[in-house]
């Protein structure tokens, strides 16, 4: 992987809005061909980090040195008025020049080919979101940014999709930045996992961030369903600490 | 059998609502409505000060609209206040302004009412030829910065990130609103110029299904509506502007009508 092109890296970056830090001191790094993710809880500036990859956020403490050619962008939430006809194949084409038969290919890809000429208000929210990255990998990035790329899509297909999105990462050697919750994934895919709350709790590969103390007491504080999810993956490592990056 | 000045108006009714449809289509997805409004409103000032001054009137209007445009954009950024409460503070503050100086320039004779909702009878071969030179510019423009700004109006994160530069394309964007306006407001007036960009538009929408079509129906409807809004304000010897203004409600209310009888129109 280190023979791999850099393609975005922040170094202690920071975003200040409404008088208080919405992420601190985020140094990282994403390569050609690798899966990074970013988990944590909600509020704890996800989405603000890939933004500030993305360029959408400036910062206002450290740097973001962008080395990516081509980025493309799956946002958590979008909203198109309803004023606006679009049909999916028109909503493709917003930010580059395909051709039908890219378009078609991409859309194959993720399942939803059929919906080529479907408004794109009459499609549900697992369609939508499979034309999100449908139009995202059309667009053939060195830089894919998914943030939640799988919401309220249905299981057998969030799986598809997670292995769709690992595929993508070999065929196109892009880099992949993926906001995601589900630990399966991230454990199982991910190169570099990084664990945020404001900051960098930790980071490090899967295995070794799973047994982090910040990482448990991050998680480990709350007791809801889905984070009895996360302790059930901790209880299955049973080594000492990984490397803390702060 | 058509005066002059019928021929001269309807000239340069066709021509602004050519460059009011896509326009408006803008203006309606980016739920801009009362944006434009606060334009045009301010758009009176303007015509205060071309007659101070005489200077043209729409060089006046488009540098106090563009003005009061890049004041809201740069206000909207720094003050808490909500955005369509400081669109009403500077729509009525500016036509407070504009009203209180026609005041003062009593020496002057003014068409109180012409400015306000437009008049057909003062459309000069000049002001043709602004119309049409002026449109065509705003177009070139609006051509060339389409996909950067159809790309913001869909989601600005998106273009953003992958770089349209929404940001630019939006400051672009407010000017050519500023100078459509300013093109405008002779025929149509300050108050009602927001009519012709909303409502073809608002017809175009529910008889399409995809921008494109929008974009060219808006265009037709403005047409039409210049077309029967004139007539009927000559027969009928009303204003210009509110005339066309209801030619376009008519259309709209049958743009509905079609719409409910053929269902959705969703492919």
């Amino acid at each position: 992987m280190d023979q791999n092109k850099l393609l975005v890296k922040l170094e202690n970056a920071g975003v200040y809005r409404s008088s208080k830090w919405l992420v601190r001191g985020i140094s990282l790094e994403i390569n050609q061909g690798q899966i990074v993710t970013l988990i944590g809880p909600n509020g704890s500036g996800k989405t603000t980090t890939a933004k500030m990859i993305l360029n959408i956020l400036n910062t206002d403490e450290g740097l973001v040195k962008g080395n990516a050619n081509k980025m493309a962008y799956v946002p958590q939430k979008i909203n198109i008025d309803w004023t606006m006809p679009l049909r999916v194949i028109d909503f493709m084409k917003i930010t580059s020049s395909l051709n039908n038969t890219q378009i078609t290919e991409s859309l194959v890809m993720t399942g939803v080919d059929k919906l080529l000429y479907n408004q794109i208000h009459s499609l549900s929210g697992g369609e939508f979101q499979r034309v999100l990255i449908a139009r995202a990998i059309a667009k053939k990035p060195d830089l894919l940014v998914l943030d939640e790329p799988v919401q309220g899509v249905d299981f057998n297909g969030e799986i598809a999709l997670y292995n769709l999105i690992k595929e993508i990462s070999v065929n196109l050697n892009c880099g992949i930045l993926l906001i995601s919750h589900d630990m399966h994934f991230v454990m199982s895919t991910t190169d570099h996992v990084i664990c945020l709350n404001g900051h960098i709790c930790c980071s490090g590969s899967p295995s070794n961030v799973v047994k982090n103390p910040e990482y448990i007491k991050l998680f480990g504080e709350h007791n809801s369903e889905t984070l009895s999810y996360y302790q059930h993956q901790h209880d299955h490592s049973h080594n000492h600490d990984g490397s803390i990056s702060k | 059998m058509f005066d002059d000045f019928f021929i001269r108006a309807l000239i340069a009714g066709i021509g602004i609502a050519i460059v009011t449809g896509p326009l408006g289509c803008l203006v309606i997805w980016r739920r801009l409505s009362y944006f434009g409004d606060t334009l045009s409103h301010s758009a009176l000032l303007g015509v205060t000060l071309a007659y101070a001054f005489s200077i043209n009137i729409s060089l006046s209007v488009f540098i106090i609209s563009g003005t009061v445009a890049l004041l809201l954009l740069s206000l909207q950024k720094r003050t808490k206040l909500a955005g369509d409460s400081l669109l009403g503070l500077l729509a009525h503050s500016t036509l407070a302004i504009g009203l209180v100086l026609i005041g003062f320039l009593s020496s002057i004779r003014f068409d109180l009412m012409g400015l306000l909702f437009g008049d057909i009878l003062a459309v000069t071969v000049e002001d043709i030829f602004i119309v049409w030179f002026g449109g065509l510019i705003i177009l070139g423009i609006l051509f060339y910065i389409w996909k950067s700004i159809f790309a913001a109006t869909v989601n600005y994160d998106l273009a953003a990130a992958e770089g349209m530069k929404p940001d630019l394309s939006n400051f672009i964007f407010t000017l050519l609103l500023a100078g459509v306006i300013a093109i405008s407001i002779k025929m149509i007036g300050a108050l009602l110029i927001t009519g012709l960009l909303l409502i073809p538009a608002a017809t175009a929408r529910s008889l399409s299904s995809n921008p494109r079509q929008m974009v060219i129906l808006s265009i037709l409807v403005g047409i039409i509506s210049v077309i029967l809004g004139l007539f009927s304000s000559l027969e009928l010897n009303t204003a210009s502007g509110p005339s066309i203004i209801v030619a376009a409600l008519v259309l709209f209310i049958l743009s509905l009508i079609s719409f409910k009888r053929s269902g959705a129109l969703q492919k």
